[in-house]
């Protein structure tokens, strides 16, 4: 079902935590909201949830504006990022905490329950106690609860930051995999840009109650609305000119000779090397530094063209972009 | 045990074996000195009055003085016409009594105290109003037992505030006579002194439920009503049990506020024991005392085996 922010505000006393947003998720999207930490992406998830009173706008879903619906009649499901799963019940009991609050026989629940516990390859530990899990387990057990009275959005807050990396990883392609199987619209919080390029349908980048960009992300990565997208998403140089700031991703930077006519010389103050690319950080006068310090510009070269001209500290060389490469941005 | 070397103090890494063994030895010394000063407490003024008390059960005694020696006739006397006859004898009526008033006492604490502590703990959001509220609750504790007892009664008799209220409002026209002197200002007054008992471990339990919860059992479709039932109640198992247990014994032993609430004319286990205490039959009361600590006992087992305590703590 799709599902349709509209001036959509919350607001606590004075302060405007979700500020006016308008959003469409189309049906059996994965819809990441991507954001530094404050910037409401979780209020604006617990609200399409029903767990946060809206202060004005709507939430539509389907066909209905949910208005102050309880969660279960709006057809979403959450899950919470520490997972929430209830110490006193075991899995199985965890998974059919739903259907017997519904009041459905237990033979029926306990079965619906293992079903959902398989889906998630779970249904072995249908005995154990959720203390006697793993953090991934935990997670798995969540999803199945979630999912057990066939919601039609899913909404997760951060559901992969309390895994380990690796974890994170496995349980991301895990996540896609049920989205695709269940053809369920998915509405995923997190800060992780690389989660959210790596799941979503569409990335919804906020900043400070606002969005700054909604678009899949391949056009968010490729064409930033602002600076402040540009950075965040990574793998970009903001470079203010006289005539506007321009994103260039740091893959498109040109170095020494290839640098072209607008070419400026530009002193190297790091170089990380990655296996497959190398991370050159260069400091050049005219560009300023980022506020959090770092090298004014980024130039992300691949092992062979730095191993054919390597670089070191202190170097100076000629740094360049292509027209082409270069993207305006709105502020 | 794995052996990690640490890079400073490299003393544990090139010792023998047998001087780790004294490391462990000299920890596991100290943990005991550790435990003795509570341990010491409990052997001086818990395990020793008590084999003492036992001691003295199994006394003869007469008019004028106790005798050392092992008989059963305490025991025997304390449960004397219990065996025959079709009544129920003087130690059964008394138990009767004392339990009915400590299941008044325990369902009336359980329902004020887990509400109390509900309203504490899920209604009250700032943290110092949680405390301040926290700390009215223990403020009929700045004064006595038995002030706050007898303060019922210009409240509760016979022309006491309560009748004279009803009375000048035309409810009632004659002073109604069960409130001072009866169960139910025993009932009461329990009730009033043993609440907070309820409180404090209930609210511990509920203090600790993780707010998310709450929350999922919200999304998963529960009404109020069923995640009281089905989270919030099963988690504060541990607090109830404690709280319960609490109460239990305090109705269980006591005499004052059955004496003083039930103007002296209510019997209970205690007062039957303070009773023969003031007759110098220290040997009868032992073995009074001895039955009523087994029965309360048996009742607190009987808790524990519906909450395992050890495992929710």
């Amino acid at each position: 079902m799709d599902v349709e922010l509209i001036r959509l505000t919350k607001r606590y006393g004075e302060t405007l935590a979700v500020d006016a947003i308008d959003l469409k998720i189309p049906s059996g999207a994965y819809c990441c909201l991507l954001g530094p930490s404050g910037c409401g992406k979780t209020t604006t998830l617990r609200m399409i949830g029903g767990h946060e009173a809206v202060s004005s706008g709507d939430v539509v879903i389907g066909p209905y504006s949910v208005g102050d619906a309880p969660p279960a009649e709006r057809g979403t499901a959450m899950m919470f990022q520490s997972y929430a799963l209830f110490p006193h019940l075991n899995c199985r009991d965890n998974v059919a905490f739903s259907l017997k609050m519904r009041g459905i026989a237990k033979a029926e629940r306990q079965a619906k329950a293992m079903k959902m516990l398989s889906l998630v390859q779970m249904e072995h530990l249908a005995e154990r106690l959720p203390a006697q899990l793993s953090g991934g387990q935990q997670q798995r057990v969540a999803l199945a609860r979630a999912l057990v009275t066939g919601p039609k959005v899913l909404l997760l807050d951060e559901p992969l930051s309390a895994l380990d990396p690796f974890l994170r990883v496995r349980m991301r392609v895990e996540l896609k995999r049920i989205q695709a199987e269940l053809g369920l619209t998915f509405i995923h919080v997190t800060h992780s840009q690389e989660e959210a390029m790596a799941l979503s349908d569409l990335v919804v980048v906020m900043k400070g109650g606002r969005i700054e960009q909604a678009a899949d992300p391949r056009t968010v990565f490729e064409r930033p609305a602002t600076a402040f997208v540009a950075r965040f998403i990574g793998g970009h140089n903001v470079i203010g000119l006289p005539e506007g700031p321009i994103a260039v991703r740091t893959d498109r930077m040109r170095l020494g000779e290839d640098a072209g006519e607008g070419a400026r010389p530009a002193r190297v103050v790091a170089v990380e090397y990655q296996g497959t690319s190398v991370l050159v950080g260069l400091d050049a006068d005219g560009i300023e530094r980022p506020a959090d310090g770092s090298s004014a510009l980024t130039a992300v070269l691949s092992d062979h063209a730095f191993a054919a001209r390597p670089l070191a500290l202190g170097d100076t060389v000629p740094v360049g972009w292509d027209e082409a490469a270069a993207h305006r941005l709105d502020a | 045990m794995t052996e990690i070397v640490l890079p400073a103090p490299a003393l544990a890494a090139d010792k023998p074996r047998t001087s780790l063994n004294a490391g462990e030895r000299r920890r596991r010394r100290l943990t005991y000195l550790q435990a003795a000063p509570m341990a010491l407490v409990f052997l001086i003024f818990l395990a020793i009055p008590l084999l003492l008390t036992l001691m003295v059960s199994f006394w003869e005694y007469n008019e004028y003085e106790i005798v050392p020696a092992f008989t059963l006739q305490n025991y025997r006397d304390v449960f004397e016409g219990c065996l025959n006859g079709s009544d129920l004898c003087t130690t059964v009526r008394t138990y009767l009594s004392t339990l009915k008033f400590c299941a008044l006492t325990w369902v009336c604490t359980l329902l004020i105290g887990f509400t109390v502590a509900y309203f504490l703990a899920f209604h009250v959001r700032s943290r110092t109003t949680q405390t301040v509220l926290f700390l009215i609750c223990t403020i009929p504790f700045w004064t006595s037992n038995v002030i706050r007892m007898i303060s019922w009664i210009p409240l509760l008799g016979r022309n006491g505030l309560v009748n004279d209220t009803l009375q000048s409002l035309g409810l009632t026209k004659s002073p109604i006579e069960g409130l001072l002197y009866s169960n139910f200002s025993v009932t009461l007054a329990f009730v009033h002194l043993y609440t907070v008992f309820m409180i404090v471990p209930i609210f511990n339990s509920m203090a600790r439920i993780d707010r998310a919860l709450i929350e999922a059992s919200y999304d998963a479709g529960a009404t109020g009503w069923q995640t009281l039932a089905n989270v919030v109640i099963p988690l504060c198992k541990p607090g109830i049990a404690i709280g319960s247990i609490f109460v239990v014994t305090l109705v269980m032993g006591d005499f004052v506020t059955v004496g003083v609430m039930g103007g002296q004319q209510i019997a209970s286990v205690g007062k039957v024991i303070q009773v023969q205490m003031s007759y110098l039959q220290f040997p009868a009361a032992a073995a009074n005392a001895m039955v009523l600590l087994g029965a309360v006992m048996l009742m607190i087992l009987g808790l524990t085996r519906i909450i395992d305590l050890r495992r929710e703590l």
